[in-house]
C-alpha cells in the first residue's frame, strides 16, 4: 500500500568534484534519508556528474582524474554512481542540459523496464502510469546541491534565468545546508525560487561537516594528510598520480569561467 | 647526519563509542603537525578505549568498541588499538595509562638500541634521542580539566608537564582560551601542542549514535566495516543509550571521598 505510492527519485549532483570528498558523498546520504523520511519518495539512484574541463575553473584538474576518483569513491555504494557524459564533453554544458539529458535517460530506462519486464505488478503499474503520463507518479529527477549553489543563482551572468526556472520549476531541487547559508532565506529573497518553493527540499545538516574540496587540495599542496576526508582508495589515487600541486592550482588562472564567457560574450544566447 | 628528532608516540584515550573518521583524523593531523615542528618523528599511534567500568552513559561493551576500532584501523600502517586499559579491573586514570605505555615504549627502545639510560648516563648513542609519549585529544578534552572531581591536580601536572598534550581542534580559539584560563596548563604551555584544522566538522561519536538510533545513514562518517559490525551486533539503539543512565561516572565516584566538604 505504501511502497507503491512512493515516487521514485533519482538524485543528480553536478559540480567540479575536484576532488570528490566524504562531504559530497554525505550529501547523497542525507538527501536520501530526508526524502524517504517524508514517506512520499523512494530514492533509487544517485548520480555524480563531474563537470568537463571546458568549465575552465581555476585549479580544475583533468576530467579523467576527477571521474576516476569519483568512481573509486562510489565503489562501496550500492546506489550512488558516476556518469561521465558531461565530463567528457569538449565544451562546457549548461547544467539544465545535463539535467535534461539524465531525465531523458531515466524515462528511457523506465520505459524499457516496462517493455521487458513481464511481472504482473509491473504490468498493472504500466497501465496505471500510462493513464497518468505527466503526473508526479512517474520517476523524478531531483537536482542535489549545497546551499552554495543556491546562492550562486544570484551571481550575475553565471546562470540563465530560464535554466534556473527549468531546474527548479520542472525538475526540483534538494538543497543541503552549509553553515553560513540559510537556504530558506535565499528562497525568500528570490522570486523564481520562491515561486517554486514546493519543489525545493531543504535538508538541514545538523552536524556541520565542511570538508571542502578546496581544503583537501590545499592540504595536498602542503604535503598534509587527507586521510579520512575522502575514501582511502581516492587518497591513494591522489598520491599515486601526484595530483594537486601549486602548479595545478594555477590552471585556468588567466581564463574566464565558461558560463561567464558564454553569457557575457558578444554573440550570446 | 644523524636525525635528532625525538621519536614520538601519540596516545589517544577515550570512549571510542564508536570510533569515527574524526578520531582517525586526529592522528593524521597531529602527526603532520609534530613533524612540521622539526623536533619530532612520529613513530606510532595508540588508541586506548576506556574500560566498561568508566560508567559513561551509552557506553557499549569494550570488546565491541575494540573490535570496531580494529576494523577501522585495518587500513592504517601506524595506528593500533591497545586493550590494556580496557582489561584493567577498575577504571584507570589517564596518567596511569600514559605511564604504562611510556614504560612499554621505553623498554622497547632500550632493547632495540641496547642502551640503558641510567640517571647519570653519559652514553648517548648517535641514534635518536629517548622516545616520548604525548596525549592526543580534541579541543573538548581541554574543557574536562575544569570539571570538579574529574581530574586530580597532580595528575594534570604529570599529563601536561611530564608527558605533554597534542590537542587538535577545528576553528575557534577555545583551546587557547582553555590553556590561558588554567594556571597548570599555562605553566606547561610549551608542552601543549595546539593543532588546528580549518574545517568545521562537528561529526562526533554522539552524533553517530544518534543517527544510528534513528536509522539514518552514517556512511562516510565511519568506515564501512564498522557500520557492518554495528548492524551485525545490533549496537546503538534506544536501549544501549540508556546504559549507565543512573550510574555515577567512575572517576567522580572514586574521588568523591576527597570532595565531601559541604
Amino acid at each position: 500500500m505504501d511502497g507503491q505510492s512512493r515516487t521514485k527519485v533519482v538524485l543528480l549532483a553536478c559540480g567540479s568534484f575536484n576532488p570528490i570528498t566524504n562531504m559530497h558523498l554525505r550529501m547523497f546520504e542525507l538527501a536520501r534519508d530526508h526524502l524517504e523520511d517524508t514517506g512520499h519518495y523512494r530514492v533509487v539512484k544517485g548520480i555524480i556528474s563531474p563537470v568537463g574541463d571546458g568549465y575552465r575553473k581555476k585549479g580544475l584538474i583533468e576530467a579523467c582524474h576527477r571521474l576516476e576518483m569519483a568512481r573509486l569513491s562510489t565503489e562501496n555504494s550500492d546506489w550512488i554512481t558516476v556518469d561521465s557524459w558531461e565530463g567528457l564533453q569538449p565544451e562546457w554544458v549548461e547544467t539544465a542540459k545535463v539535467v535534461r539529458h539524465h531525465y531523458a535517460e531515466l524515462l528511457a530506462a523506465e520505459k524499457s523496464n516496462d517493455d521487458v519486464d513481464t511481472v504482473n505488478y509491473v504490468k498493472k503499474r504500466r497501465i496505471e502510469e500510462s493513464s497518468q503520463q505527466t503526473r508526479k507518479d512517474g520517476p523524478q529527477l531531483l537536482f542535489l546541491c549545497g546551499a552554495d549553489v543556491l546562492e550562486s543563482f544570484g551571481v550575475p551572468n553565471l546562470w540563465k534565468q530560464e535554466d534556473i526556472d527549468e531546474i527548479v520549476g520542472h525538475y526540483g531541487l534538494v538543497c543541503i545546508t552549509r553553515s553560513g547559508s540559510d537556504p530558506n532565506k535565499l528562497i525568500h529573497k528570490s522570486d523564481v525560487l520562491w515561486k517554486n518553493r514546493k519543489n525545493i527540499h531543504v535538508v538541514y545538516e545538523w552536524v556541520t561537516n565542511e570538508i571542502s574540496a578546496t581544503h583537501v587540495r590545499q592540504s595536498l599542496r602542503r604535503g598534509r594528510s587527507v586521510r579520512y576526508l575522502m575514501p582511502d582508495n581516492v587518497v591513494n589515487y591522489t598520491q599515486e598520480h601526484g595530483l594537486y600541486s601549486a602548479e595545478s592550482e594555477q590552471k585556468n588562472a588567466d581564463v574566464v569561467l565558461a558560463p561567464l564567457q558564454k553569457y557575457l560574450g558578444p554573440s550570446s544566447s | 647526519m644523524a636525525t635528532h628528532r625525538v621519536p614520538l608516540v601519540l596516545l589517544a584515550c577515550g570512549s571510542f563509542n564508536p570510533i569515527t573518521n574524526q578520531h582517525m583524523r586526529l592522528f593524521e593531523l597531529a602527526r603532520d603537525h609534530m613533524h612540521s615542528t622539526g623536533q619530532y618523528r612520529v613513530v606510532g599511534g595508540i588508541i586506548s578505549p576506556v574500560s566498561d567500568v568508566y560508567g559513561k552513559q551509552g557506553l557499549v561493551l569494550a570488546r565491541h568498541r575494540i573490535a570496531m576500532a580494529k576494523l577501522a584501523l585495518q587500513s592504517s600502517n601506524w595506528v593500533t588499538v591497545d586493550e590494556w586499559e580496557s582489561q584493567q579491573p577498575d577504571w584507570t586514570e589517564t596518567v596511569v595509562t600514559m605511564r604504562y605505555h611510556y614504560g612499554c615504549i621505553l623498554k622497547e627502545y632500550e632493547q632495540s638500541t641496547g642502551t640503558h639510560t641510567g640517571p647519570g648516563g653519559n652514553t648517548v648513542p648517535l641514534s635518536s634521542p629517548s622516545p616520548q609519549v604525548k596525549l592526543l585529544c580534541g579541543a573538548d578534552f581541554l574543557q574536562t580539566f575544569r570539571i570538579p572531581g574529574l581530574w586530580q591536580d597532580d595528575h594534570v601536572e604529570e599529563v601536561v608537564g611530564r608527558f605533554g598534550l597534542v590537542c587538535v581542534s577545528r576553528g575557534g580559539l577555545e583551546p587557547e582560551r582553555a590553556v590561558h584560563a588554567s594556571d597548570t596548563l599555562s605553566r606547561h604551555r610549551h608542552n601543549i601542542f595546539l593543532v588546528r584544522e580549518w574545517v568545521r566538522n562537528e561529526t562526533s561519536a554522539t552524533e553517530v549514535r544518534r543517527a544510528l538510533r534513528r536509522d539514518l545513514s552514517v556512511k562516510y562518517l565511519i568506515p564501512d566495516a564498522v557500520i557492518e559490525y554495528i548492524h551485525r551486533h545490533k549496537l546503538y539503539t534506544q536501549d544501549s543509550e540508556r546504559i549507565h543512565q543512573d550510574t555515577v561516572l567512575r572517576p567522580l565516584a572514586k574521588h568523591a571521598v576527597k570532595s565531601l566538604d559541604d
